[in-house]
């Protein structure tokens, strides 16, 4: 697993970190500790006990004693913290109304993402629904890209016109509106892994309220039917918008509802069991067996989308439950602290990174110029010569280019 | 091509043509008779064997050799990797064949009857046409999606709808109706080439029509530009425009009518998105009237958007009444066999409003 960070890094711990992980792809060896010298004392790597999955026609299960080295360690946790920072910047400057329509949070969910990330390839491909900015950022999208996005700026990651719901990167396919939309698109790019045959796989993303789509079910049956490599991963963060599981669902067992597809219910507050279990889930894939079915057991601290005070469904004795007793960055950081493997001034300098990362780019959103308006017909079609728009009136000639 | 028109015009003075019979030869030039559906099934023969990135999925295109038989032989040909037979789950493989489209690969992505693509219709304009837009450019959705499209025979409501103005209305997608074989063969290889989502809407009537196909359409490069539409006709009186089977009923009618010293110029639009306006408008200032045909009904449909397109450009002060629309009655389509025909315009609707508009 390799990450590629578009960010600058001002200190030089951070050059070093950045130097190590981009080439190695396990845990440093002595060479590389001693050029972190100053932090030397810190334990290397540690074995961590986690939760056992649920499964569903499966013989084993993912691992419960996994390894996680300091590295590692940190770079979830500056990760996690990102987009936690990411969304809590996006929830003021969406209050500010300086974003508008639709914005679905994901900060209570960076454990899902990053875990899942932690486990496949860049070269893997990824699809999601609406509640998108995470992955974006997991998959390649800069803070500063992401945010102008919302914003609506040309410096956007789609240049503006696609805001929250519409980010893509490389192997990213969305941020997807229609609910429920991404699950066939998703078995389709795991078609076109299989038919390539370059041993990539497709990690598919939807909600507990998307898992009684109709669609859903006919993808289940033509996944397995061919043995596309996929991985549907379902998201339970407890609540359909304003609708709890068990007003939605005859069956609430979500790993088990691909019926014939063999499933685990994952730990989804916890980065290790997320990595674990798509470490295991990957490797069923890549082996030929076909799909496979995840339910992350998450949940999300923010409302359905900026428009729900996320309040009249559930209790905020519930939400702030979660939030004291399994945060997924809490989590982490408990470990590391507890395991000596990183000091509590070294997160707060991570902390205070991150915080400037993110300022910096809501500057950037806050002031990139919007499209201009010669932008608005453009990429109606690709790879074709220019055609003309028509406008909001017969003398209105708009151009469009590809 | 000039072959095919000295064909028509020359049967067209021995009798009226039933609708359906078409185009054959006293003599044979240099052309062969190929059906609509042989043509189609060459142009993807040819576009799989060109590109292997192109596959054809849909229900019973594979085993069955097709449902009207247009892809016989090519899963014999191409293999289970390439052709692909899918459940009855529309919806669902409508979005595997538009996903896999944007990992790489160059779908073709068959509805057995384009009625059953509404229960897919959220994946062709949400995911396919929207997406490049979306984006800004970011991720192409290369992909057909191709099927009999409009009545067919007997076959009844659910069966027999037009989605022409349904799928023109979008921005984002291609839409293409094709009459004749060289219509067919050209445009599904401009369509599988093009680099968008592109709805290829056939006729089942037409599948079984043979047309005579020049020396020059044989070759496999042989493509028919998408976006441009062809004068199939001229004539100096009045202007039919058309799509689909009704260009073959429009050019019957224009046969009739010559006999009366009415010269109808007939135009085959080919396209309906983006549709050839400049082909219409250059011929009703030659003309001054004009008539369009379609088998979709009146409401919102073709033939209203050419008259909405004629007043807003520079052929309206060239027209000397206005332009006349003859469309599928606005119901649903009945089955008993009076009633369907009855249905749709025949030769005799066209014939009369050509002369109602002609004020003769």
């Amino acid at each position: 697993m390799k990450w590629r960070r578009r960010h600058h890094h001002p200190s030089l711990f951070l050059s070093t970190l950045n130097r190590i992980l981009k080439t190695t792809t396990e845990p440093p060896d002595a060479a590389a500790v001693i050029s972190v010298r100053s932090y030397a004392d810190f334990t290397t790597q540690a074995t961590f006990e986690i939760k056992k999955c649920d499964v569903h026609k499966l013989d084993e299960a993912p691992a419960t004693e996994v390894v996680m080295t300091r590295d590692e360690g940190l770079q979830y946790y500056r990760i996690m913290q990102t987009m936690r920072r990411m969304e809590l910047k996006a929830d003021q400057l969406y209050k500010q109304k300086i974003i508008r329509g639709f914005c679905h949070l994901y900060d209570g969910q960076e454990a899902c993402a990053v875990g899942i990330e932690a486990s496949i390839n860049l070269t893997d491909h990824l699809i999601t629904a609406y509640r998108a900015h995470g992955y974006t950022y997991t998959r390649g999208g800069t803070v500063k890209e992401i945010m102008a996005e919302l914003t609506g700026r040309r410096g956007g990651i789609a240049k503006g016109k696609g805001g929250s719901m519409h980010m893509y990167c490389k192997h990213f396919y969305g941020g997807n509106g229609i609910v429920g939309a991404q699950v066939p698109l998703g078995a389709g790019v795991a078609l076109a892994c299989k038919y390539h045959g370059k041993n990539e796989l497709c990690v598919c993303l939807y909600g507990d309220g998307a898992a009684n789509q109709g669609q859903i079910f006919e993808t289940y049956n033509m996944a397995a039917l061919w043995k596309l490599p996929v991985i549907f991963i379902c998201e339970n963060n407890r609540y359909g918008m304003g609708t709890s599981v068990e007003r939605a669902a005859a069956s609430t067992d979500y790993f088990k509802r691909g019926e014939f597809i063999p499933g685990l219910r994952v730990d989804g507050m916890d980065v290790l069991c997320v990595r674990e279990a798509t470490r295991f889930a990957a490797d069923h894939c890549r082996s030929g067996k076909g799909p496979i079915l995840m339910e992350l057991q998450t949940y999300r601290y923010h409302g359905h989308s900026m428009s729900d005070p996320g309040v009249s469904y559930r209790t905020r004795e519930e939400i702030q439950e979660v939030r004291s007793k399994s945060d997924p960055i809490s989590l982490l950081k408990d470990r590391l602290l507890s395991n000596n493997m990183a000091s509590v001034e070294e997160l707060k300098e991570i902390d205070v990174e991150v915080r400037k990362e993110i300022e910096d780019a809501a500057q950037f959103a806050t002031t990139d110029p919007e499209p201009p308006l010669e932008d608005l017909c453009n990429h109606l079609y690709h790879n074709d010569s220019p055609v003309e728009v028509r406008g909001t009136n017969p003398w209105a000639k708009l151009k469009s280019v590809s | 091509m000039a072959t095919s028109l000295r064909c028509f015009l020359r049967s067209g003075k021995k009798a009226v043509l039933v609708a359906g019979r078409r185009g054959f030869q006293r003599s044979a030039p240099a052309g062969v008779q190929v059906t609509v559906r042989d043509a189609l099934n060459q142009a993807m023969d040819e576009e799989l064997e060109r590109d292997e990135r192109v596959f054809l999925m849909g229900e019973e295109v594979a085993q069955y050799d097709g449902a009207y038989k247009v892809s016989r032989g090519l899963w014999k040909k191409y293999g289970d990797k390439r052709v692909i037979d899918t459940p009855i789950s529309e919806m669902g493989f409508a979005g595997i064949a538009v996903g896999s489209a944007m990992a790489g690969l160059r779908p073709i992505c068959e509805f057995m009857t384009f009625n059953f693509s509404m229960q897919a219709i959220d994946q062709v304009i949400n995911s396919a046409a929207k997406t490049y837009y979306m984006s800004a450019g970011l991720q192409a959705v290369p992909i057909v999606f191709r099927g009999p499209n409009g009545a067919s025979a007997g076959v009844a409501a659910q069966h027999s709808q037009c989605f022409a103005a349904w799928y023109a209305h979008c921005p984002g997608l291609k839409v293409v109706s094709p009459w004749n074989s060289e219509d067919a063969k050209g445009l599904l290889k401009s369509a599988i080439r093009d680099d968008n989502p592109v709805v290829f809407l056939e006729n089942e009537l037409m599948y079984g029509v043979p047309f005579e196909m020049t020396e020059e359409s044989q070759s496999k490069d042989f493509t028919v530009p998408i976006g441009k539409a062809k004068i199939e006709r001229p004539g100096n009186h009045i202007t039919l425009v058309s799509h689909s089977r009704f260009v073959g009923h429009c050019l019957d009618a224009a046969a009739v009518l010559a006999k009366e010293g009415i010269e109808c110029e007939v135009i085959n639009l080919r396209t309906i998105r983006p549709m050839d306006v400049e082909s219409i408008e250059a011929s009703v200032m030659k003309t001054n009237h004009l008539v369009t045909v379609e088998g979709g009904w009146p409401q919102f449909g073709v033939g209203a958007e050419i008259c909405a397109r004629i007043m807003e450009g520079p052929a309206f002060n060239y027209l000397d009444s206005p332009v006349t629309r003859v469309t599928g009655v606005d119901i649903p389509m009945p089955y008993a066999k009076t009633l369907e025909e009855n249905s749709l315009p025949q030769v005799k609707d066209i014939i009369f409003s050509v002369k109602k508009t002609l004020n003769v």
